[in-house]
């Protein structure tokens, strides 16, 4: 058989159940899915454990997730540069007439290259920008325990309350990001 | 040796996300204007399955690649801190059209402008550290 299908952008029925077997795997692994977690971790093995307590845990029992984001890392880049995944993201056309109010052209070869081409991203408004954005979710995921691995899909999956009660939050201030300050930030 | 299957599953799942377009802020735009399927499908039978998978290794007592029972701690119950914490990531989400996962994929795949987002999300990491005790929960 070719391996046509890898170049090719995934569905969403593939991709799907293949993060359940990602899910799987970590918990067969003895491990728990939750990849914000390695933000705390890189703190602490930084040394923030000696000023702050937050961080004063055994961060190396938590090794295996830096190890395993490495992993994505090159997993990134190997999609990128062996199977065509820089292909243009086409949208809904409802997204797309929407984009252009925003003065973002739509169907762009993945990323839109107002915000984060360099020349974009090094501006004074990127910096900004990426700086607020990287701010609220190193924040927001330490401060709710998770993000969408560990809560949307390890904690969902669990029937966990604090999971359910934490992708409300995410979904609260995605509308309001999207809904009411993106407009504002790019008319 | 030990490490190795936790790197060839972080590839795994670094590819995955990146042919799907989950790290896409373009994906991201559009999950929140709730005009494609995309998103909520992947997530959606995701954690179907998740649950099926959870209940599964639960009624089983299967057990780990060690050999030891596969414990899975229920989350904390800081419902506070989920809603407020929630609704802070979320707007970055939206913001830069990615979470955790996909800051670190995108960089592998070149896109540099994520090493600004991923500092800063290191930073508010530690913020969030020293003020801790200080915030609801």
């Amino acid at each position: 058989m070719r391996m046509d299908f890898l170049q090719q952008p995934f569905s969403w029925y593939v991709a799907g159940p293949l993060i359940t077997v990602n899910l799987f795997l970590l918990f067969y692994f003895g491990q728990r899915f939750g990849i914000s977690t390695g933000m705390k971790t890189v703190c602490a093995a930084l040394g923030a454990g000696n000023k702050y307590h937050f961080f004063k845990y055994n961060w190396k029992a938590d090794s295996w997730l830096l190890i395993y984001i490495l992993g994505t890392v090159i997993g990134g880049y190997i999609a990128f540069h062996f199977f065509n995944a820089g292909a243009p993201v086409v949208v809904a056309e409802k997204t797309a007439a929407a984009l252009q109010q925003l003065h973002i052209a739509a169907n762009q070869s993945f990323e839109p290259a107002e915000i984060f081409a360099l020349q974009n991203a090094f501006s004074l408004k990127g910096i900004l920008l990426l700086s607020i954005g990287g701010f609220l979710i190193g924040f927001g995921t330490r401060w709710a325990n998770g993000c969408t691995s560990g809560h949307a899909i390890a904690g969902l999956s669990d029937l966990q309350l604090p999971s359910l009660i934490a992708v409300i939050g995410f979904f609260i201030g995605g509308l309001l990001m999207t809904h009411l300050i993106i407009p504002f930030l790019f008319k | 040796m030990k490490q190795l299957k936790f790197l060839l599953l972080g590839i795994f799942f670094g590819f995955l996300l990146a042919k799907a377009q989950v790290i896409s802020w373009f994906r991201i735009y559009e999950m929140f204007r709730f005009e494609s399927f995309h998103m909520y499908g992947i997530i959606g039978s995701a954690v179907l399955l998740g649950v099926l998978v959870v209940q599964f290794i639960k009624r089983s007592n299967l057990k780990s690649i060690n050999g030891t029972p596969i414990v899975i701690e229920p989350k904390a119950n800081t419902y506070k801190a989920s809603l407020l914490g929630g609704i802070l990531f979320g707007l970055g989400w939206a913001l830069v059209g990615a979470c955790p996962g996909p800051i670190f994929i995108l960089i592998g795949a070149g896109f540099w402008a994520f090493v600004i987002v991923l500092a800063a999300a290191l930073l508010g990491t530690f913020v969030y550290g020293i003020f801790s005790d200080k915030l609801p929960q």
